[in-house]
């Protein structure tokens, strides 16, 4: 049989309400509360025999105390599996059920697994470190909640192969894993478009990540202006100097296109793994088009050029990783005063 | 990439080839690609023609740099 230890707040933990809310963490032999429930739907496989009580408060002001002292107790516990919640709606106690497993995990290695609203702050910040069910928005929903989660802590006491993430009824992490089934991928996405076409429910296999829109730059005078190249296709001096990956890349490079009227095919070359890189590797302007923008600038249509290409490779690169290369090149665009960017992707 | 050049308040265009994909993630100024190999090139073409498409179709992203947008816009190219 595994053993299982409870996390849960002064108000369920019974110590009391708002006023206890600076209850500093205990733990206790047995359960408590909601672990009643837990217990009863975990058993056989699993018993839960400790409970930590700490106050929302007190974890939220003195965050590293907390988890230091809970951690100390759990140094004296043998256990096997970490439970936290349910914390439904609750913000503060959605977060230190959060955080507590994610410090329990790291120090233990042990699975982890908490339950809660949709919309408790502490999904967005944590779904990807954790297993975070989903909950309701009320102790109301404890008798549903409770059982689901105790059902997939028995899947993973008896070491039993985790279903996705919707199957399972948690959050998505944003992994995925190779699986196989009997139905060709052109036959599911076909039955797809039909239930599309008949109006019909389905479910797709790539959702689409929720984008969070930015304004919307003001127009610029490119007659006084600074316009760089950035580019995702991968266009570098040959050799790739600075070993950008040629998928899943996570490194960009800044090089110097002062003085060229165009990109010479041989002296630069694209390290994209996406696509034929032949049309690219010939003439690297159909990626960056620098010569027709020469022409435009001798023109006077455009200022100046700025005189470094960004460049990296956008295929299989993570949405944290392209953000955090965009905001990187941005400051090195603000500081050179450049007002206007072409980005060419593949 | 691109939202977060935008969001540093530089004016971007987005030269690509899946526009609906570029309009999903946010870009706001969006000019079609002929392909992906060759977003600016085109081997059905004469050297000289495939040039003049190329600076044709960054003319049109620089009248997107130009051209104020109240959403996401994608600027239609005729060849």
């Amino acid at each position: 049989m595994k053993k299982a230890v409870h996390y849960i707040n002064q108000f369920f933990g019974q110590i009391g309400g708002e006023d206890k809310a600076d209850y500093a963490p205990t733990i206790h032999v047995g359960v408590i509360g909601p672990g009643m429930l837990l217990k009863n739907t975990v058993a056989p496989e699993i018993e839960v025999t400790h409970t930590i009580i700490c106050g929302d408060n007190f974890f939220g002001s003195n965050e590293e105390t907390a988890i230091e002292t809970i951690i100390g107790y759990l140094k004296g516990v043998e256990f096997d599996l970490f439970i936290a919640g349910p914390a439904f709606l609750a913000g503060r106690y959605g977060f230190a059920c959060a955080k507590i497993c994610k410090a329990v995990e790291e120090h233990f290695g042990v699975p982890v697994v908490t339950s809660m609203h949709v919309e408790n702050p502490a999904v967005e910040m944590f779904r990807k470190d954790l297993y975070i069910f989903e909950g309701g928005d009320s102790a109301g929903a404890m008798r549903k909640d409770v059982p689901a989660l105790a059902k997939f802590l028995k899947k993973l006491a008896n070491g039993e192969p985790l279903k996705s993430a919707r199957e399972e009824g948690y959050f998505p992490r944003g992994i995925r894993f190779e699986a196989f089934t009997n139905e060709l991928g052109a036959d599911r996405v076909v039955k797809m478009l039909l239930k599309k076409l008949n109006g019909e429910a389905f479910i797709t296999e790539m959702p689409m990540p929720k984008v969070d829109r930015v304004d919307i730059a003001p127009t610029v005078d490119l007659r006084d202006a600074t316009i760089a190249f950035v580019n995702s296709g991968g266009i570098v001096p040959v050799g790739n100097p600075d070993r950008i990956q040629s998928a899943s890349a996570t490194k960009w490079g800044k090089y110097s296109i002062a003085g060229q009227d165009s990109l010479k095919g041989g002296e630069w070359q694209t390290i994209h793994a996406g696509f034929d890189p032949s049309f690219a590797n010939e003439n690297p302007n159909v990626i960056v088009p620098l010569d027709v923008l020469r022409e435009y600038e001798q023109e006077g249509r455009v200022g100046k050029i700025h005189e470094y290409v960004y460049s990296t490779v956008g295929t299989g690169t993570t949405q944290a990783d392209a953000s955090r290369m965009g905001a990187e090149i941005a400051q090195q665009l603000r500081d050179a005063n450049v007002s206007a960017v072409i980005l060419t992707s593949t | 990439m691109v939202k977060e050049i935008e969001r540093a308040g530089i004016t971007i265009v987005q030269m690509a080839n899946l526009v609906s994909i570029a309009k999903t993630v946010g870009a706001n100024r969006i000019v079609p690609t002929v392909s992906i190999p060759h977003p600016l090139g085109d081997p059905n073409l004469s050297p000289a023609d495939e040039r003049k498409m190329r600076k044709y179709r960054v003319g049109v992203a620089l009248q997107a740099l130009e051209t104020g947008v109240e959403e996401a816009t994608i600027f239609e190219v005729k060849y």
